[in-house]
């Protein structure tokens, strides 16, 4: 008997239990809109006197104290705060999903826009129209300002999430001084894969210098995709993901862990135990500002944020006179995506409004007035970066070689990844095999296993091979 | 029975309800982003027996257990008992000095003492390369569970070191000095006089330091379970599938599973204590 009333209370709170897994939404659009009292957080992964410490600065120092000035004028006490994060991508999307998923966090957030699927289907971030009224989103006159393709950054299933950043493009930097040392031409321009090897045997001569840096490994997170992986498969003519049916085992991915294996495998061409470290990216910055690696595959955020002589978080000295960039190759000339020559990845990050705030028009506020054009200038502090705003990059670009070259050559061929749910696990397993093949597996079995893991995670139904 | 209610009423909310709330969620789908976040389904036991599946899985339970009795069963266990052994006859100030510097690296926060450590195994630049004259050796990457089993061992001996000094004051001096007097090796008091006086103190100590290992989370401070899953234990596999892949429901169905592990080893040492007596 007593056993049997055991079994219906553990059934009883199963069923309790059952109920309490997922979370009640507020949907009232204009509450709080008089409040003469108002509270917002802002947070993104800046922090002062860390990563992108030049956001951080221009949110509190800029931005915020603005703001406040403003809804003074209107009448209201604003209390502004920036909840600054200096953590790496993985650990900042862990700690944003956590605050979503239990009703809080702050009212405003940077994230990614690539984890707008995954967020959205969980029902942890919803449109701006659903937060803060159609009518009231698109009176904005910044949407004019941004160009389709960097709108497409904040957008899902054709809604919009949250204003974009701006948005970036993958190019190989290269050291000057070292290629002047190998006797490699200073505007050096690789028109396929086995050119760029060549170049990394030239390099190879030189004592004490790694020749390549090719993202690869779990521990580099979504940098090993972005910057290496998905540029490579571009430049094998398929991308990832095409009508629905994602890449498995198809012999253009075998390629692409076929020249990992060729960098990493032994050849000296790359440094595999860099890949492994736990800090590894960060120590590929920090190599390549000290003149220790040779080429470097990576987004402009490398040259602006990373390798800025005054702000960047491993200032480069010398850094306009040293580094080069050249455009990503296809594998073969003409072998890449649209039978393009040379290849590019790009994403941005995306400011949205989190559905608990309690002050949904007073963040839309927020929003519109960290992204009108003078709050977009201040944030350049008169450094060049791709913003969200055409009249405003027409003004600082044209101050800038490096970043007037990826918005000229590179974004006009860039290619965008996959904006759906699954996206991120299929990421992890892409990264997975590349530290396969980075700790000693040959490309087939890293590609063998790939294969496996890409069966649990989307099915066999959706998977092209061959 | 009115008097015991408030602390079973503690034990039924941290104790009792997570428990069987890990159990719930495990039997379920639940994800931390994504569709299932919103619906997550009851799939039954397919969670276990996709862990039990899991090379991962397998290679997680391989190198908790390498952890468990590298660094504690034998690391901590002998270490602190040598120390202990040793330290009896030092002089006060010598033994004061050792044992503040043992305490000091168990309580020192986490986070802090693997900076340090970080800063010792370093491939450019670590203190050990310096010293080793081993350039450019990365320790944490190429050996990475040494690496932690070596950590964890400093990291712990404090226990097991105070443990068993208050277990030594407990042998007769008599035996001792009778041991002393007919002539007998170190070796043999510790085996023949000392070993039998504090049986029960080794195991209460190496099922205390076992627990402890196997839930350890630090090596994650360490090495975050690399490189290419070297050194996942089982911490860092729940926490990497949980967190970094959002599985939550297969998450804390390899959680039971660890307890379950737990649950064994605490029963062995527990019958083996009862045989004892």
């Amino acid at each position: 008997m007593r056993r049997r009333a055991a079994l219906v209370a553990v059934t009883a709170m199963t069923m309790v239990l059952s109920g309490c897994l997922g979370q009640p939404q507020n949907a009232d659009t204009a509450r709080n809109a008089d409040a003469k009292e108002v509270t917002l957080t802002i947070t993104g992964n800046a922090v002062a006197g860390g990563k992108n410490s030049a956001k951080a600065a221009w949110m509190t120092d800029w931005v915020i104290p603005r703001f406040v000035e403003e809804q003074k004028r209107k009448g209201v006490t604003a209390t502004v705060r920036f909840d600054g994060n200096g953590a790496g991508d993985e650990d900042y999307k862990t700690k944003i999903a956590l605050d979503l998923k239990t009703g809080g966090g702050a009212d405003i957030m940077a994230i990614d826009g690539i984890w707008i699927g995954e967020f959205a289907g969980g029902k942890q971030i919803k449109s701006l129209d659903e937060i803060v009224g159609r009518s009231k989103v698109d009176a904005w006159e910044g949407w004019k300002q941004i160009p389709q393709a960097v709108q497409s950054v904040g957008v899902f299933e054709n809604q919009r999430y949250g204003v974009p950043d701006g948005t970036d493009g993958r190019v190989l930097f290269y050291n000057k001084k070292l290629f002047a040392q190998a006797g490699l031409p200073a505007d050096w321009q690789p028109r396929s894969w086995d050119e760029l090897l060549s170049a990394g045997e030239a390099l190879k001569r030189l004592p004490g210098v790694t020749p390549i840096q090719l993202n690869a490994g779990t521990a580099m997170g979504e940098a090993t995709t972005m910057q290496g992986l998905l540029p490579l498969l571009a430049g094998t003519g398929k991308p990832l993901l095409t009508n629905g049916k994602w890449q498995g085992a198809t012999s253009n991915l075998k390629d692409v862990l076929g020249l990992y294996q060729r960098v990493y495998g032994g050849g000296g061409l790359g440094d595999p135990l860099l890949q492994q470290e736990a800090k590894g990216r960060d120590k590929s910055f920090a190599q390549f500002a000290e003149h220790k690696i040779g080429i470097l595959m990576e987004s402009d955020y490398l040259w602006r944020a990373v390798l800025e002589p005054t702000k960047g978080a491993v200032k480069m000295a010398d850094r306009d006179s040293s580094v080069g960039w050249a455009m990503i190759p296809a594998q073969r000339p003409g072998s890449g995506v649209r039978g393009q020559d040379f290849v590019s990845m790009s994403g941005g990050a995306l400011n949205l409004i989190n559905s608990n705030t309690k002050y949904p028009a007073q963040a839309w506020e927020f929003l519109q007035f960290m992204n009108s054009a003078d709050a977009v200038k201040a944030r350049l502090g008169g450094a060049a970066q791709i913003t969200q705003r055409t009249d405003v990059n027409n003004e600082v670009l044209a101050g800038d070689p490096m970043l007037s070259f990826v918005a000229q050559k590179v974004l006009p061929l860039t290619e965008y990844r996959p904006g759906v749910a699954n996206y991120t696990r299929v990421s992890s397993a892409l990264q997975q095999a590349t530290a396969d093949v980075v700790s000693g597996k040959t490309a087939q079995d890293a590609l063998n296993a790939y294969q496996e893991a890409l069966k649990k995670i989307v099915g066999e139904n959706e998977i092209v091979s061959g | 029975m009115g008097f015991v209610a408030p602390a079973l009423l503690l034990i039924a909310v941290f104790l009792i309800f997570p428990a069987l709330w890990t159990i719930y969620i495990g039997l379920t789908n639940y994800e931390l982003t994504g569709p299932n976040a919103v619906a997550p389904q009851l799939v039954g036991i397919d969670n276990f027996v996709n862990a039990l599946n899991d090379a991962l899985f397998q290679n997680s339970l391989w190198l908790t257990a390498l952890f468990v009795l590298g660094s504690a069963v034998i690391g901590q266990n002998i270490l602190g008992f040598v120390l202990a052994w040793t330290l009896r006859k030092a002089k006060p100030g010598l033994r004061r000095t050792v044992e503040s510097l043992v305490l000091l690296a168990w309580i020192l926060p986490s986070t802090v003492v693997a900076y340090l450590w970080f800063a010792v195994l370093d491939r450019d630049g670590g203190t050990l390369n310096s010293l080793l004259g081993s350039e450019g050796t990365a320790w944490l990457v190429e050996y990475p569970m040494l690496s932690l089993i070596v950590f964890n061992t400093w990291r712990g001996t404090a226990f097991s070191m105070l443990l068993y000094s208050s277990a030594l004051a407990a042998v007769p001096p008599s035996q001792l000095e009778t041991a002393r007097v007919v002539g007998a090796s170190g070796w043999q008091t510790v085996r023949d006089i000392v070993f039998p006086h504090i049986r029960g103190h080794v195991l209460t100590n190496t099922l205390l330091i076992s627990l402890w290992t196997a839930n350890d989370f630090s090596p994650f401070l360490l090495t975050a379970g690399g490189p290419n899953h070297a050194s996942e234990t089982l911490p860092v596999f729940i926490y990497r599938q949980a967190l970094e892949g959002g599985q939550l429901g297969y998450a804390s169905a390899i959680s039971l599973l660890l307890l379950l592990a737990n649950l064994v080893v605490a029963a062995v040492y527990l019958w083996l204590l009862r045989r004892k007596s």
